[in-house]
């Protein structure tokens, strides 16, 4: 049975512990190097879906391309506590643009 | 066909006129493929930028309440309220497939029936807030849950149907063409062979007539 992970600054990700999922606090002035070694374990290990603040996933964007053909984990990015970046619907723009050769749906917002 | 050597033979011509239905059959396919892979991709994307919005906006309604929360206590307290979870989440995963791509499927089993077991800590020490932000995160969390489901499958839709594109276009671009041409360069020098083979033989019969009878057609 695999388990669901997030990821992200403490104030940001501490409420998810209270629901069940479980947390792992990467402060943002942390190492990009550290935070990709904690992506990489939670990714080998049974994780399922792996929950990555906007900010955070911003440092990692080499780490989580990784990951993205595989069936899982699948890393998806939230926005955090200090407001939304708005990269997770720039993600799922990309995702049309790269299978339909350009943005036809929400190109226009 | 300057660009790839072909011998002029007729192996060489029955391999290709084979490789040539081979190649129309995949195109057909492949594209056949492609457009059923597109609608379906363009209807999970559209579900997914709605549920991405929702989620978001559920989040940011949470994380404000965590915020309000944060305020009324002391950092310590709340820390230790959220230290030891009572509830845990476990996931199933499972795949399904869609036109030979394999999409992942979600479902969740928490640890305790009890929905209140995300209350972790007594309600002595710590506000109000916590409780309505803890619930609110709990009642995005199915939605989140959804997401990732919906969000990795359109990104595994979407890798596909950039490869089946990928080969759409090279078959119908590369290797038809290629292929086609490298028939009628075969079929073309079969041709002038056998006419020069004729016209060698019969050259060599009048010259042979000449030599028995001393006789000239002409």
């Amino acid at each position: 049975m695999d388990k669901i992970a997030v990821m992200g600054d403490y104030d940001s990700i501490y409420g998810f512990a209270a629901v069940g999922l479980t947390t792992f606090p990467v402060e943002m002035n942390a190492d990009p190097e550290d935070a990709a070694k904690t992506l990489r374990n939670i990714a080998e290990s049974d994780y399922g879906v792996i929950y990555v603040t906007e900010a955070l996933a911003a440092m990692l964007t080499k780490e989580i391309a990784r990951y993205k053909n595989r069936l899982t984990p699948a890393i998806i990015e939230i926005p955090g506590v200090r407001g939304n970046t708005g990269e997770g619907i720039r993600g799922v723009k990309r995702t049309v643009e790269q299978a339909v050769g350009s943005d036809i749906l929400f190109g226009d917002n | 066909m300057a660009s790839t050597q072909v011998t002029p033979t007729r192996m060489e011509l029955t391999r290709l006129k084979r490789k040539l239905v081979t190649a129309v059959k995949g195109h057909r396919l492949l594209k056949d493929k492609r457009d059923e892979l597109m609608r379906q991709f363009l209807d999970l994307v559209r579900e997914d930028m709605a549920l991405r919005e929702k989620v978001e906006a559920g989040i940011k309604d949470a994380n404000r309440n965590f915020v309000l929360a944060k305020a009324g206590m002391s950092e310590e307290t709340l820390r230790a309220a959220l230290m030891a979870p009572k509830q845990e989440v476990f996931l199933r995963g499972d795949k399904r497939n869609v036109m030979s791509v394999d999409i992942p499927v979600f479902d969740y089993e928490t640890r305790t029936s009890d929905e209140n077991d995300i209350y972790s800590y007594g309600f002595a020490f710590t506000s109000g807030d916590l409780d309505g932000a803890v619930k609110s995160l709990s009642d995005v969390f199915p939605d989140m849950l959804k997401l990732a489901e919906i969000e990795k499958s359109c990104q595994l839709m979407a890798a596909e149907i950039e490869k089946t594109r990928r080969r759409v276009n090279a078959l119908e671009h590369v290797i038809i063409p290629e292929t086609q041409e490298g028939i009628r360069y075969i079929t073309m020098k079969l041709d002038e062979n056998e006419r020069s083979t004729q016209v060698r033989l019969m050259k060599v019969k009048d010259m042979m007539l000449e030599e028995a009878h001393k006789y000239s057609e002409k």
